[in-house]
Parts: C-alpha cells; sequence; structure tokens
C-alpha cells in the first residue's frame, strides 16, 4: 500500500502517479520534467514511461504500432499477452488496437453521438437541481461528495439502465478500478470477479427484460452478423461505467474549486452566460481531469529513450494542456480563452467516446450550481483532497455558499 | 473563403460544430462535416478562423 512506498525524490527518474506530491499539486512537476528531460522514467509498477509535452504525448497517443492500448491503466497487474482476451480487449473499445478498435468504436459512438446526448440536457438539469434542492438552506455544501460525484453515475446509472439503489455500489466500482493503483495484482483481480458477477446480473435482467437502453443497445448489436460476446457487452459496460463517472465528476469538482478561489472568474460567468462555452473549455484545458496509459508494444527507440516492450507509457493528455510551446500563458486561467486546441479528451483513434455527454454535464453543473449560488467560496481549502492516480480531481470539497 | 475538414484527421472532438455550427455539422458517428461546399460569409470569417483554431487534431483548414 502507498504508505510503504518511498516518497519520490526525483521525479525524472523514479515518479509515481500516486505520490502525494503529484497528487496534491502536478503541475510544478510537469513543467519541470518537460524543461529537464522531457521524457521522465520510473522501475516502479515495473517499468513506466512519463513524456511530459504536448509534442510527445501526442506522437504516442497517435503511434498505435509502436504502442497498444491493451491495458489502458497503469497499475501493479500487468496484463501479458497471454491475458489478452484477442481481439477485444477488457474494455472495448478503450482497450482494443486497430483493426478491431474501429468496429468496436463504430458501434458506441452513434449511443454518444452530439444528437443522442444533447437530447439529456433537461433530464441532466433536472439532476442537478434535484441534487442543489437536497443541500437545503445549508451554509457550507459539499460540492464534491454531495453534487459533483452524482451528477454522471446519475447520468449513467439511467443510460445503463441500472437499479437506482445501486448507485452508491458503481461509485466503489469506480473507486476500486481507478484509485487503488497500489492494491496487489491479487486484490485487483478479486475485485474485477465481483464486479463481473454484477454486470452478468444486470445483462441476465436486460435480456429478460429488454428496455430502451444503452445495455439493451448492446445486447442488440452485431459485428458481422453476428451479437456480441458477452466479454464484449461487459466490456463496454464496464468502460462506460469506469470512464464516464470519475472523469466528469472529477472535471466538475474542479471547475468548483476554481471558482470558489476566484471570485472575479465567478462574477464573470454569473454575469456573462454567454461565456459558459468558452469557459468550459478552460476548465477542460486547465483541469483536464485524465491520463491515460499504454503499453509499450515492441522494443523501440522514443526520443531517445530505450523503450521495451510491456513497458508501461503514461499518456499525460493533462501535461500536454499545459504546454507553454502551444499554449500561451500555459499556467494561467484565462476564461474567456478563445482560442484552446485542448486535449482533455485525447487524440487520435481513441479520443473519449463520451466528450460529448462529458462536456454537456460539465457545462450545465456549472450553470446551474451558480444559478443557485452566485457567490461562494471555499471553506476550509486545507480540508480539500484531490483523487489519486489518473483521473484527478477535487474529491472533498467544502464550499461555503451564504 | 472556404472550410474544409481532412476527414481522416477529424475523431470527433466537436470543437468546429459547437463553435460555428452554422459552418459545420456532425455526421451519426459524431464526427465533424462541413456544412454545404464550406462557403464562409464575412460575418462568419471571425467563426471560421475560431474553429480551425480549436480543433486540437488540425484537421480543419481555411481555403481563401
Amino acid at each position: 500500500m502507498s504508505h510503504t512506498k518511498p516518497l519520490v525524490e526525483d521525479f525524472a527518474t523514479d515518479f509515481d502517479h500516486a505520490d502525494p506530491q503529484w497528487v496534491s499539486n502536478p503541475y510544478p512537476i510537469w513543467e519541470d520534467l518537460r524543461t529537464r528531460c522531457p521524457v521522465a522514467h520510473t522501475d516502479r509498477y515495473g517499468g513506466a514511461w512519463f513524456p511530459a509535452t504536448h509534442e510527445l504525448v501526442s506522437r504516442v497517443a497517435k503511434d498505435t504500432e509502436n504502442f497498444t492500448s491493451r491495458s489502458v491503466v497503469m497499475s501493479n497487474l500487468r496484463p501479458t499477452d497471454e491475458d489478452l482476451p484477442a481481439p477485444i480487449g477488457i474494455a472495448p473499445p478503450i482497450t482494443s488496437d486497430p483493426p478491431f478498435h474501429a468496429i468496436a468504436r463504430r458501434l458506441v459512438l452513434p449511443a454518444f453521438s452530439p444528437g443522442v446526448v444533447n437530447a439529456l440536457e433537461p433530464q441532466i438539469r433536472a439532476l442537478c437541481n434535484r441534487l442543489l434542492d437536497d443541500m437545503g438552506d445549508a451554509a457550507v455544501v459539499n460540492g464534491g461528495t454531495q453534487f459533483a460525484q452524482y451528477i454522471p453515475v446519475g447520468v449513467i446509472q439511467q443510460m445503463l439502465g441500472f437499479p437506482l439503489e445501486d448507485i452508491e455500489m458503481f461509485l466503489q466500482i469506480v473507486i476500486d478500478v481507478l484509485d487503488s493503483i497500489d492494491s496487489s495484482a491479487e486484490e485487483r483481480q478479486a475485485t474485477a470477479d465481483k464486479n463481473r458477477a454484477y454486470f452478468e446480473k444486470q445483462i441476465q435482467d436486460h435480456v429478460d427484460n429488454p428496455r430502451d437502453d444503452f445495455t439493451t443497445y448492446l445486447l442488440n448489436a452485431e459485428i458481422a452478423g453476428g451479437k456480441l460476446e458477452l466479454d464484449h457487452v461487459i466490456g463496454t459496460m464496464v468502460l462506460t461505467l469506469v470512464a464516464g463517472i470519475d472523469t466528469t465528476w472529477s472535471a466538475i469538482s474542479s471547475s468548483l474549486w476554481h471558482l470558489a478561489q476566484n471570485p472575479d472568474d465567478l462574477a464573470r460567468l454569473v454575469n456573462e452566460p454567454e461565456l459558459m462555452d468558452v469557459a468550459v473549455e478552460e476548465f477542460l484545458r486547465f483541469y483536464a481531469p485524465v491520463t491515460m496509459a499504454r503499453l509499450v508494444a515492441k522494443d523501440h527507440d522514443f526520443n531517445g529513450c530505450p523503450m521495451k516492450k510491456d513497458d508501461w507509457v503514461l499518456l499525460g493528455f493533462p501535461a500536454a494542456n499545459r504546454d507553454p510551446e502551444v499554449f500561451e500563458d500555459a499556467d494561467k486561467f484565462i476564461i474567456d480563452r478563445r482560442e484552446n486546441r485542448h486535449v482533455a479528451f485525447g487524440l487520435g483513434i481513441h479520443r473519449c467516446a463520451g466528450s460529448n455527454l462529458a462536456r454537456l454535464e460539465l457545462k450545465v453543473a456549472i450553470q446551474e450550481f451558480i444559478k443557485r449560488y452566485p457567490t461562494f467560496t471555499l471553506e476550509n481549502p486545507s480540508e480539500v483532497t484531490f483523487s489519486p492516480g489518473q483521473v484527478r480531481g477535487a474529491r472533498n470539497l467544502p464550499i461555503r455558499v451564504k | 473563403m472556404k472550410v474544409v475538414i481532412n476527414a481522416d484527421a477529424c475523431t470527433g472532438q466537436g470543437r468546429c460544430f459547437g463553435i460555428a455550427p452554422e459552418l459545420f455539422d456532425f455526421d451519426d458517428l459524431g464526427n465533424g462535416v462541413v456544412k454545404g461546399d464550406g462557403t464562409v460569409t464575412t460575418e462568419l470569417v471571425e467563426k471560421a478562423r475560431l474553429a480551425e483554431a480549436n480543433c486540437p487534431e488540425h484537421a480543419i483548414s481555411i481555403e481563401e
């Protein structure tokens, strides 16, 4: 577990994304790596690399020959070639490589297209308002545990057609997969087995009672005239749950964390609602929650680094978003930044399939929160915590609203 | 002036039709498509420029 691991002294040669310094404030670390390396290495997790510039992150993201997506969460459980349920991968399409990737992705994209997603706006707005109503007239609310985390979980629960009362369990599944990176391989496997049993139960329920939701959509989907294998259906459901919850929750909570500390930005958003679309992109750039991972597919030299097959590569889109080579005043949050080619949703063939939904949830959540609370501040800044690992966002977020 | 999308580079980031819905639309996979023949009228020049400048995949170009 993390308390037995030595603290990192030099992130260039021994980086660890679970190190307390990286978790609390990774930005100065990345800036240092960009100028000093720019590809960091660590022997932890069995060996991993971290390119810190936009250019190199982009190169890895677009190179599916030298880097495989077989596992995208860097942990102590490293899949071997034998573990791969080829060609599907554990959570298609995010864990799929070409050529199967295109087939698996084409299958899910229509369910997340802007046309389908935009229709969910009223229901997301209603969900936000229910959560705000539940806070009553408290003077201090928790923007993380009472608001942000319940928005994506509520949306995904409805989308998959899972029981409402299982929401707390979904949150636990997400935390098991993403936050517990220091668990042993055995612990991670036991959790995966337990989660699989739950998904099989929900699938059986949908087989018995088909309805208009994403689970039934997957059960009816076909590849080359045949229904999807069970592993494929479960993998995509796990992906939807894991990738759809923690990520958006983090983006919402980090945005509220920012507004609670920057009254000028909050006032501008309240007074100039037309700024919201550009502001959302700047929240996504500045507080991009998601760092991906790849495995090196074959021995090769990458920017002077001798990468070996099965080394991890941590793919830092949030670091790329702070690269001064690409963004003017990269380390400044500029709420009306008009030119913003951020890569919060990744680059290349694995662009976040849920990006349209995430963007909508983030926008509606901020709109409704600031409508209810036009002024608010951080209560006890020292109590704010951030999630460890590859999805970064404020977790405990006490906010004084009156 | 015309806007053009390089379909091989577009991955459906969604920025173009978010910024300039007058010039861009999306297909059923969420990829960007140019509306009509892509002609940019004077009042849409700024939006066309912003759509180009915000595409993370550099998939949009402007032909004078």
